[in-house]
């Protein structure tokens, strides 16, 4: 089909990145398992996963562009809106635990540090209904 | 001008997602995609709050190939911890005082922060001048915050916000 690159190295190329991309996502959910605390296994979801879904995506658009006629470039779209949303489910969760105190490996941070009520709380009352804001 | 099109860069953004929705560059889809492009912003102008400015496009263009690098090594770095030993991992949290003001860029530097090594956002205090990180190893959490600072704060205040 593609003349310029002999067929086994395209097959070789896209098993490796099956493979890693794999590998990683095994890794993310293992971390999972073995961390202590749930501030610390949001991370593996943000991180060991993203690389996995990312090689997946490259070895699924490389397949597409060489199998059929045309470059196949939307996997870059699901790349796009992974990066966007798996931050923000990961924060939103994170503040959520922070408002129901949850507690983690080293405590809960002081309440000073949360919204700087330390300082006379002037920017409390000052900006106006923080509240609205959580 | 403004009043045609509200925000050129939510209208370019548009058009690229269309393109790569629907997986052609065809005459028909340029058009339709241009069209939706144009009249999607129209339609929600009201919702978007102010024009954003890209001050310097290609050091943001830069700026975004150093973070998709990074992702990479963040991914290898947070897969070794996570095989290694539990006690490597010291988990805590920190207070980084925000030098960016605008809702893009805050929401950028958060994003940016979470898909990096052994950092996660998790909360951005009311008054919006701190974000509290979570680290998975915080011994020394004066060369997060720098690092942070120098290596996404800075590129993002130079591109993003007016001086």
């Amino acid at each position: 089909m593609s003349p310029a690159v002999p067929d086994l190295i395209i097959e070789i190329l896209l098993s490796a990145l099956i493979v890693i991309g794999a590998a990683f996502t095994c890794l993310g959910s293992f971390g999972l398992l073995r961390l202590r605390d749930f501030y610390s296994r949001l991370h593996t979801p943000t991180k060991a996963t993203t690389l996995g879904v990312g090689s997946l995506l490259i070895a699924s658009a490389i397949f597409f562009s060489w199998q059929e006629p045309g470059l196949s470039l939307h996997e870059i779209l699901v790349a796009i809106f992974l990066f966007i949303t798996a931050p923000v489910g990961a924060h939103l969760m994170a503040k959520a635990a922070l408002h129901l105190r949850v507690r983690g490996q080293s405590g809960l941070p002081p309440d000073e540090i949360l919204d700087g009520r330390d300082n006379g709380s002037p920017s409390e009352s000052g900006t106006g209904a923080p509240e609205a804001r959580w | 001008m403004k009043k045609v099109l509200p925000h050129p860069i939510l209208s370019l953004m548009l058009l690229g997602l269309w393109l790569l929705l629907v997986n052609s560059v065809s005459p028909g889809h340029l058009l339709l995609g241009t069209l939706l492009a144009w009249l999607i912003p129209l339609y929600t102008a009201r919702f978007w709050e102010a024009q954003m400015h890209i001050r310097k496009p290609l050091l943001l263009m830069r700026f975004f190939a150093i973070v998709l690098f990074d992702i990479v090594v963040a991914n290898i770095a947070v897969a070794r911890l996570l095989i290694g030993p539990m006690a490597e991992i010291r988990p805590g949290f920190i207070r980084m005082p925000l030098r960016l003001q605008g809702d893009v860029a805050i929401s950028l530097l958060a994003n940016i922060i979470s898909l990096t090594p052994g950092t996660l956002s998790a909360f951005l205090s009311a008054d919006r001048t701190a974000l509290i990180i979570h680290g998975l190893q915080t011994d020394d959490p004066d060369a997060i915050i720098a690092e942070i600072r120098q290596r996404y704060e800075q590129p993002l205040l130079e591109a993003l916000e007016p001086q």
